[in-house]
């Protein structure tokens, strides 16, 4: 009893004294000195083919039961013929709505019913099917898909239905300026002919039939034109023999393709202001061609344009949003890509302040071009390389660093080696991005507003030429979709 | 939202019967009130800190609307040793993404790091939790209030259809109820917010007894838990909160609203004030939601515009909050049709519901597709949809942050016709506000109040 109770007391002693410990307040004058980061140990990227030669990238993840698994088709939008503007894209949206018999309703129900998804769309040089699915249900899920992938039937009737569901979406942009931006500004400066600069416009929509989706799906969608990405609470094993079952008979083809041209810089300054009237706001993109993927650059231009607009303490965000209040937020990004695809910075300010904001922007933009302090250097390349990890957390977005490792056919120890190759930049590799890469006489500016309260102030700026356009200019006319 | 991020919509967080998971957890007092959630994840080398403040817009007062998303701002702009700029600042320098969002319930607010860098995060919180007021000025307050501002123009007046929101509520509830106002509040209550209400809201709700800390992914429990008392155990506790005032609503009449707005298409949205989270009937709403609008073969996708192709879209959906929730039905008309042929067929459509139960094939597809959300739900730590949040909302809302079994049984034991009885009781004709959102000066395609149906 005794001992027991004295032993009480000393525990309490101890507790009492770890709270006065603690009761006080620690030292803030600085913040705690942190040990040094962890490295990431990621599972091996295993790679091998089916008897087809159908590649398959697999990383093991086995956390929780899931399984991730896209397909994708080496052929995207650039492959549209230059009257067929949506191709690819209205191919893959239709592979799901009817496939080996099946109905569209019945195809839906059973992937629903699984508690899976499945995905079908076409980006702009690949197309993908991607599964996600409990591991419990992955045989059951996988057979839809290679239902969906090998044996896609095209119905009319569905096509029909999509068509008008597209033409209505093309009629809904004319309510957004946001995606009004981002379509003018891709057209003006790659020119509306160029790959990355068309659209699908209501001519395009109204033309197509089920005949010219066959033979897109034909063409493209072969065993030697695609790869496989896993990702999963799965052995290598037991993945190929599913994969063999749903995908191994899957005849090859002959695969021609396109080059894609480099697109042109811009030469001079122009300002496109689209006028929409009654605007709360105005949407602002400004840029020009920027890299493609595979430039020696990408590194020192990801930590740059990190500092420019590409982070929360970004110069473009602190400076519109933080300091002056014009915006709920400023940023820029890099579309890297094959061939070199653009450059932009956008924000959306407040209608009144839209030239003082174009002034903040250009301040910037030629700011970041002179020398930066080992601040502002180690910031951008820590935020960059040590949230890495961040991106090997989910099925699916290990899924998407192992397609771009295949896209692009990074080195296997890709992903080992970024980490200390972002840490080891110096001040002077990341200066020489921003000085070649970010050049402001040399860009594009687009503004989606109300022109009659912008246009005087922005004319003031001479920033440049300044070149009126309305929205049908941009979009079309209003699509006709009565029937 | 203090940033644009792009959100899961996780479906549910519901727990699969066959394995029995759980997000094993430890939960820690400290003496001045504050709840310490920790859970152990080392899948990868990162860490999120994520903190609950139980106070959102609807502890408001009238006058004072957008005021907790407003502070949810103020949140970043430094605190009494750490400079205004720094907080993010730092966190990047270490590697870490951080953000905010604001609810009618609550404020969360996370930082997801590398795990080496956990004690930078506690000491930004800790600090912003205990000493914010000394790092406030009236022009830091008037800085993040212009951001706010262009934030409510950004994601409201500048978006087609952005305003419907405000009237919706503003129509379903009695103005002296906390949910009758937006979060986002409005221009006029944003303008004239003062420093001083600034510093009373702090002492007021964020207290260490009024939040709780979910701390989860490569960590060591003991040596997380001594950090956390180093940096928030000499925060003292502040008075107990004031209650919400608890105002019993229903609404017995069909209001018929209209709203002229820039858009091409004419928008129908239906709501019912229905029970609140968690509640009897909250799961059965939830499920009627998948049935009239999940996937293809749901009823009113199905009807409206896949089979009719009259509307571009629909969404039905159980929004669930503390006090009371919404159900609510959205649908967009094509061309040529107007939002009273949509209401005509909704309205047959709930009906049939209200008739004869929905099949089990229908029940059983939704139940099968939360259990696979709630499986989604567990892999990341991090972010709004991560554990570390599941933890923090299960346990603010259900008082038990390990609520995944009971949340789950909800939807397991439902019967068809626990379905059908809902959309009977919870969804009257006559108790709900009906907002027609039509093009400038097409009020013709809107719902009609005399000439309309039942």
């Amino acid at each position: 009893m005794k001992t027991k109770f004295l032993l009480m007391t000393f525990l309490f002693a101890v507790s009492a004294f770890c709270f006065s410990v603690y009761a006080q307040n620690p030292d803030r004058t600085k913040p705690p000195l942190l040990p040094a980061p962890k490295k990431l140990n990621l599972p091996g990227v295993q790679q091998f083919s089916l008897s087809n030669g159908l590649k398959v990238f697999l990383m093991e993840k086995h956390e929780v039961p899931l399984m991730q698994l896209n397909l994708v088709v080496k052929t995207g939008s650039v492959e549209d013929p230059d009257d067929k503007v949506g191709l690819a894209n209205l191919t893959l949206d239709m592979l799901d709505e009817g496939a080996a018999g099946k109905t569209s309703l019945q195809i839906a129900d059973e992937i629903d019913f699984l508690g899976a998804r499945i995905s079908t769309g076409a980006g702009v040089h690949s197309s993908g099917i991607s599964l996600h699915t409990p591991l419990s249900k992955f045989d059951d899920a996988l057979r839809i898909m290679s239902e969906i992938v090998l044996k896609p039937d095209f119905p009319q009737k569905e096509l029909d239905r999509k068509k008008k569901d597209r033409l209505t979406s093309l009629m809904q942009m004319h309510d957004q300026p946001t995606a009004i931006a981002g379509i003018a500004f891709n057209q003006l400066l790659f020119g509306k002919a160029h790959p990355y600069g068309r659209m699908s416009d209501e001519n395009a929509i109204k033309n197509f039939n089920a005949g010219m989706l066959k033979d897109f799906y034909k063409k493209y969608f072969v065993s030697n034109n695609s790869y496989l990405i896993a990702v999963g609470d799965i052995s290598k094993n037991d993945l190929i023999k599913k994969l063999e079952s749903a995908f191994g008979k899957w005849k090859k083809g002959d695969i021609k393709r396109n080059n894609v041209k480099e697109p042109a810089q811009v030469s001079s300054r122009v300002v496109y202001l689209i006028d929409k009237p009654g605007a709360a706001q105005s949407v602002i993109n400004i840029g020009r061609i920027g890299a493609s993927r595979l430039t020696a650059d990408y590194d020192p231009i990801v930590v740059m344009n990190t500092l420019l607009g590409g982070s929360f303490t970004s110069r473009l965000n602190q400076n519109l949003r933080e300091q002056h209040g014009y915006t709920y937020g400023a940023s820029s990004r890099f579309a890297f890509r094959h061939v070199p695809g653009s450059f932009v910075a956008a924000s959306s300010v407040q209608t009144e302040v839209t030239d003082k904001a174009l002034v903040e922007f250009f301040k910037e933009l030629n700011g970041i071009r002179e020398p930066l302090t080992d601040e502002d250097l180690n910031r951008a390349k820590n935020l960059v390389a040590l949230s890495y990890p961040d991106n090997f957390q989910s099925v699916a977005e290990i899924a998407s660093q192992l397609e771009e490792m295949a896209e692009y056919n990074l080195p296997e120890n890709y992903f080992g080696n970024y980490v200390s190759k972002v840490l080891s930049l110096n001040g002077k590799e990341v200066n020489a991005a921003a000085k070649k890469y970010i050049v402001p006489e040399q860009m594009i500016v687009v503004v989606v507003g109300d022109r009659s309260k912008a246009e005087d102030g922005i004319k003031k700026l001479n920033l440049g030429e300044i070149k009126i356009l309305s929205i049908t200019d941009v979009l079309g006319k209003v699509p006709n979709t009565e029937n | 939202m203090r940033r644009i991020a792009v959100m899961f919509i996780v479906l549910c967080s519901v727990i699969s019967a066959q394995s029995q998971i759980k997000i094993p957890y430890t939960r820690h007092v400290l003496p001045n009130g504050l709840n310490v959630l920790l859970h152990e994840d080392h899948s990868t080398p990162t860490v999120t800190v994520n903190t609950w403040y139980h106070v959102g817009s609807g502890y408001e007062k009238p006058g004072r609307t957008g005021f907790a998303h407003l502070f949810e701002h103020l949140m970043f702009m430094g605190s009494g040793h750490v400079a205004e700029g720094q907080f993010d600042k730092l966190l990047e320098a270490a590697g870490a993404n951080n953000n905010g969002s604001t609810t009618e319930d609550r404020t969360n607010y996370y930082e997801d790091l590398p795990s080496n860098a956990l004690e930078l995060a506690l000491y930004l919180d800790s600090d912003r939790m205990g000493f914010l007021a000394d790092a406030m000025t009236p022009q830091s307050v008037d800085a993040q209030r212009a951001v706010v501002k262009n934030e409510r123009r950004q994601s409201y007046e500048n978006r087609p259809y952005g305003l419907a929101d405000e009237i919706i509520l503003k129509n379903l509830y009695p103005a002296n109820h906390p949910y009758s106002w937006p979060v986002i509040g409005s221009m006029a209550d944003l303008s004239a917010a003062t420093y001083e209400d600034v510093v009373e809201f702090f002492r007021t709700y964020y207290t260490p007894n009024n939040a709780s800390i979910a701390i989860a992914g490569d960590i060591n429990p003991d040596e997380t838990l001594k950090l956390v008392e180093k940096w928030f155990g000499a925060i003292p506790a502040g008075k107990p909160v004031p209650p919400q005032n608890p105002v019993a609503v229903k609404l017995n009449e069909e209001k018929i609203l209209l709203l002229e707005d820039r858009v091409q298409l004419p928008r129908l949205y239906m709501t019912w004030i229905t029970p609140r989270k968690f509640a009897p009937g909250d799961a059965e709403l939830d499920v009627l939601a998948n049935i009239l609008s999940g996937g293809k073969n749901s009823r009113l996708y199905q009807k409206l515009v896949y089979e009719l192709q009259i509307a571009q879209d629909v969404r039905a959906s159980q929004g669930s909050s503390r006090l009371s929730s919404q159900f609510q039905v959205v649908a967009t008309a094509r061309s040529g049709h107007t939002l009273s042929e949509l209401k005509k067929i909704i309205q047959e459509e709930i009906d049939k519901i209200k008739n004869e139960a929905p099949k089990q094939r229908e029940l059983q597809r939704t139940v099968n597709q939360y259990e696979a959300a709630f499986l989604n739900g567990l892999e990341k730590p991090g972010g709004f949809g991560g554990k570390a949040n599941q933890l923090n909302e299960y346990f603010y809302y259900a008082g038990n942050p390990d609520y995944a079994n009971e949340d789950l049984s909800r939807y397991k034991s439902l019967s068809v016709e626990d379905i059908r009885t809902a959309a009977q009781t919870y969804l009257p004709d006559n108790g709900r506000v009906v907002l027609s959102i039509v093009p400038m000066g097409k009020t013709e395609l809107a719902v009609q109040p005399k000439t309309e149906g039942k």
